[in-house]
C-alpha cells in the first residue's frame, strides 16, 4: 500500500469502526430500558436472552403484568442476539448498581457466572427462567417447564393411539454438534412414555432400536432412525425425507420443537403419507395450537413461558417483602411450571387439553 | 536422441499422453496433470463412489424417490455455491452469503404475506437487498481493501442480526398457491420428482458457467483470481471486476433465497444458518482453489451433491448422525489436500 494511501484507508477503517462501535452502543441501549427504581419500591431485573423471539418476548409481557400487579419496579434488557453475553452482564452490573432485590435471566451462556455471583454475594436472588445454567447452583433457583415430563405426555399419547399395533418411529432430535439437556429430556421423556427404555441417561440414540414397548396396549417397535434437525423447519424436513428414504412404513414421529415437526409434515405431504403418520411435537405456541387443530400435530406438549417470568417476580416480590424463598418441585432439582398436552380429540388414558384451552394459555401471536 | 533438453511443448500431431510419456511422467504425474485441466474429475470420482457404496450398503439408496429427494435436499446450498466460487475464484471468501439468503427470503415471504405486496415485486426487493447487501461486502473489499474474510465475517453478524430485528423470531407460512412457493412444487420426469427450485439451480448453473467460460467478464474474473498484479498491468481494471463478483453472487442469492422460500414453506429464520459454511464446503470439495484463479464451476454442484449424498446415506445406513458431522470434515481436508497436491503440478 503506497504511503500517501494510508491516511485515506485508515480514515476510513476509523470510520466504519465509529458506526459499528455507535450500532452496537445503541443496540445495547436499546435493550436496556425500564424506570429508575424509588427507595421503596422492589426493584427486579429481567434479563432475557433477546427480544427478537416471541417466547422472550410473552416473558416480558407477563413480567411487566405482574409488576404492575405486585408493586415491583422492573427494569428489561436483552442480549441482541442469542448468544450475546456482554450485554447480560451491563445488566446484571445495572441491577447491582441500581439496588435491585432480584434478577430473573434466560442466560446467553457461562460468561455470565461471574456476574451473577456477584450479584448473589451483593444480596441480590438470582431465579434462572427456562434453562438451568451451567453448573445449576449459579442460580438461587430455576423456574423451567419439566422437559422429560413434556416428551412423555407425547409418548404415553403415541402409544395409547396406536392401540397395539407395532409401532416404527422416527426420532427428530435438535442436534448432532452437541450435547444439551432439552435434547435429551425431551427424547428419553418421548421413549418413557411409550414405555422404552432409553438405554442412557446422558446420550440419545441409545435405545434399542427394536422390541416392545409396553406404553397403551402394548405392543412391538422399530427406531427407523434418529436425525438431528437443529430445530428448524428445513432440518425437520430433510430428516423425515431422510428417515421415510430409510423406512417408508414409518407411523409415529417424535420431534424436538415446533418447527422441525412443521418441516417433517411438509415432508410428509410432498410424500403423501399424512394420513399414517402422526406427529408429536413440543413447545405450544399459538401457531402450534392451530397446527394441532388442522391436523398436522397429533399432539403438543406446551409450555408457558410467562408462568416463569410472572411466577418469578412473584417470588422476589415475596422475599423482599420477609416472605420465604421459593423451593423446588418435590423429586427435582429446578421448580417446574408445569406442562399439559394439547389435542383436537381425547385420548385415553392420557390427561389432555382441548385445543380452546391450548389456545388459552399459548403463547407469541397466531399468523 | 541429441544432446539438447526434449522441447516442453506439444509437438504437431502429439497428444498430451504422447508428451507425458515423452516427458517420462509417472502415472502419479500423468494423474496430477490430468486434475489440474479438468478440476471436476475428482469430485465427480468421489461422487460416483460414494453412490455406489451407499446404493450397496443399502439398496433404498438408489431407489428414483431417494435420489431425487438428495437432489432437493442440494438445491439451496447448491445454488448459494454458485455465488460462492464467483466469490473464491476471485481468492476471496464470503462468511456472509447464507445470512444475506436468509434475510431475503424472509424479506420476501413477509412482504407477501403480511403487506400483501406481489410476488413478482417481493421478489425484486428481495433482490435488491441481496445485491445491496453484497455490494456492501464488495466495496469494503475494494475500496477500502479489508480482507474478504474480515468483511464478511463482520457483515455475517449484521445481516444476522438484520434478520431476527426484522423477523421477531416468527415463522411464515404462505399458502401453498402462492408464487414464492413454485421452486418447492414438482412434476415428474418417469420415476424422478424433480421440484422447480432444482430446475432453477440448474439453469443458474448453465448461464454462469456460460458467462465465465465464453465471456471476457469470466476471464477477467479468473485472471484477476489467479494473480491480481499481472492481471491489472494485462489492463484488467482488476477492482471493478472484484466487486462485479459481488454484485453476480448478489443476484445469485436472491434465486437461493427463492428456492428456500419454496423448500421452508415461506421463511424461519433459523433454517438456512448453516448456509454460509455448508456453500464453502460445496465449493472446496469441488475442487475450486481458495487460493483463486481455478476451479471449475459444476465443480461446486457436485461438492454440494456430495455432502447431501454422504448425509442421507450415512442416514439411510443408520449411522450415528454425528458421523455425518466427520465424513464432511474428512472430505474437506481430502479435498484442499488434494489440491495441494495438484497446485505443484511441474511442467
Amino acid at each position: 500500500m503506497k504511503f500517501h494511501q494510508a491516511p485515506r484507508t485508515l480514515l476510513a477503517l476509523a470510520a466504519v469502526s465509529a458506526v459499528a462501535f455507535g450500532a452496537t452502543a445503541c443496540g445495547s441501549a436499546a435493550g436496556s430500558s425500564g424506570s429508575s427504581s424509588s427507595s421503596s419500591e422492589v426493584g427486579v431485573a429481567l434479563i432475557l436472552k433477546t427480544l427478537s423471539n416471541p417466547y422472550f418476548v410473552t416473558m416480558e409481557q407477563d413480567a411487566k403484568a405482574a409488576a404492575a400487579k405486585d408493586g415491583v419496579s422492573l427494569t428489561v434488557a436483552a442480549g441482541t442476539s442469542d448468544g450475546d453475553t456482554q450485554t447480560q452482564i451491563s445488566a446484571i452490573d445495572d441491577a447491582i448498581s441500581r439496588g435491585d432485590k432480584g434478577i430473573l435471566i434466560t442466560t446467553n451462556g457461562n460468561a455470565v457466572n461471574a456476574a451473577l455471583n456477584q450479584a448473589k454475594q451483593a444480596g441480590l436472588y438470582v431465579i434462572a427462567l427456562d434453562t438451568a445454567p451451567t453448573p445449576a447452583s449459579i442460580a438461587d433457583i430455576t423456574y423451567a417447564t419439566d422437559n422429560t415430563a413434556a416428551g412423555k405426555l407425547d409418548g404415553e399419547a403415541a402409544a395409547a393411539t396406536l392401540g397395539g399395533k407395532k409401532a416404527v418411529i422416527a426420532m427428530l432430535d435438535l442436534y448432532n454438534t452437541q450435547v444439551v439437556s432439552v435434547d435429551i429430556d425431551r427424547d428419553h421423556g418421548f421413549l418413557q412414555g411409550m414405555g422404552i427404555n432409553p438405554g442412557s441417561t446422558t446420550e440419545n440414540s441409545q435405545e434399542a432400536k427394536s422390541g416392545s414397548y409396553t406404553g397403551g396396549a402394548g405392543g412391538s417397535y422399530q427406531i427407523a432412525c434418529q436425525q438431528p434437525t437443529q430445530g428448524a423447519i428445513d432440518g425437520g424436513r430433510t430428516a423425515m425425507e431422510d428417515c421415510l428414504s430409510a423406512n417408508p412404513s414409518i407411523n409415529v414421529v417424535y420431534a424436538i420443537n415446533e418447527p422441525a415437526a412443521e418441516g417433517a409434515y411438509a415432508a410428509l405431504q410432498a410424500a403423501g403419507k399424512t394420513s399414517s403418520v402422526k406427529v408429536y411435537a413440543i413447545d405450544g405456541s399459538c401457531t402450534g395450537m392451530q397446527d394441532v387443530a388442522s391436523g398436522e400435530f397429533a399432539a403438543d406438549a406446551v409450555q408457558y413461558p410467562g408462568k416463569m417470568a410472572s411466577l418469578g417476580v412473584d417470588s422476589i416480590a415475596k422475599l423482599a417483602k420477609g416472605g420465604s424463598k421459593p423451593s423446588v418441585s418435590s423429586g427435582l432439582d429446578f421448580y417446574d411450571t408445569g406442562t399439559a398436552l394439547v389435542t383436537a380429540s381425547p385420548v385415553s388414558g392420557v390427561s389432555t387439553e382441548t385445543v380452546a384451552q391450548g389456545k388459552a394459555g399459548c403463547w407469541g401471536s397466531t399468523n | 536422441m541429441t544432446a539438447s533438453a526434449p522441447s516442453p511443448v506439444l509437438e504437431p500431431a502429439e497428444t498430451v499422453s504422447d508428451l507425458s510419456a515423452r516427458r517420462g511422467h509417472s502415472p502419479a504425474n500423468r494423474l496430477q496433470h490430468l486434475l489440474h485441466r479438468r478440476p471436476a474429475l475428482s469430485p465427480l470420482a468421489v461422487l460416483l463412489i460414494a453412490v455406489v457404496i451407499f446404493s450397496l450398503v443399502n439398496a433404498r439408496f438408489y431407489s428414483a424417490v431417494n435420489l431425487s429427494l438428495v437432489a432437493q435436499q442440494s438445491a439451496v446450498v447448491g445454488s448459494l455455491a454458485v455465488g460462492q466460487t464467483l466469490i473464491v475464484l476471485t481468492a476471496g471468501i464470503d462468511l456472509s452469503i447464507g445470512a444475506i439468503m436468509v434475510l431475503a427470503s424472509f424479506l420476501a415471504a413477509n412482504l407477501v404475506f403480511t403487506d400483501n405486496v406481489s410476488v413478482p415485486l417481493a421478489l425484486l426487493a428481495a433482490t435488491v437487498v441481496a445485491v445491496a447487501a453484497q455490494a456492501v461486502n464488495g466495496l469494503l473489499v475494494t475500496r477500502v481493501k479489508l480482507p474478504p474474510f474480515i468483511v464478511t465475517l463482520g457483515t455475517f453478524n449484521v445481516f444476522t442480526a438484520l434478520t431476527l430485528i426484522y423477523a421477531k423470531g416468527q415463522t411464515i407460512t404462505l399458502n401453498t398457491g402462492s408464487g414464492l412457493l413454485w421452486t418447492g412444487q414438482s412434476f415428474l420426469i418417469g420415476n424422478f420428482r424433480v421440484t422447480y427450485g432444482v430446475v432453477l439451480m440448474v439453469v443458474l448453473y448453465l448461464v454462469v458457467a456460460y458467462a465465465l467460460r465464453c465471456t471476457a467478464w469470466g476471464r477477467h474474473l479468473y485472471a484477476t483470481g489467479d494473480d491480481p498484479e499481472a492481471a491489472r498491468l494485462a489492463g484488467i481494471d482488476t477492482k471493478r471486476v472484484l466487486l462485479s463478483a459481488y454484485l453476480v453472487a448478489g443476484l445469485v442469492i436472491a434465486v437461493s433465497a427463492w428456492i428456500l422460500c419454496g423448500r421452508v414453506g415461506g421463511a424461519d429464520p433459523n433454517s438456512g444458518l448453516n448456509a454460509n459454511l455448508e456453500s464453502i464446503t460445496a465449493v472446496v470439495i469441488g475442487g475450486t482453489s481458495l487460493f483463486g484463479g481455478r476451479g471449475s464451476l459444476v465443480g461446486s454442484l457436485l461438492g454440494a451433491l456430495i455432502v447431501q449424498v454422504f448425509d442421507n446415506g450415512l442416514a439411510l445406513a443408520g449411522v450415528d448422525p454425528n458421523y455425518q458431522v466427520l465424513a464432511v470434515g474428512v472430505l474437506v481436508i481430502l479435498a484442499v489436500s488434494v489440491d495441494q497436491w495438484i497446485r505443484k503440478v511441474k511442467a
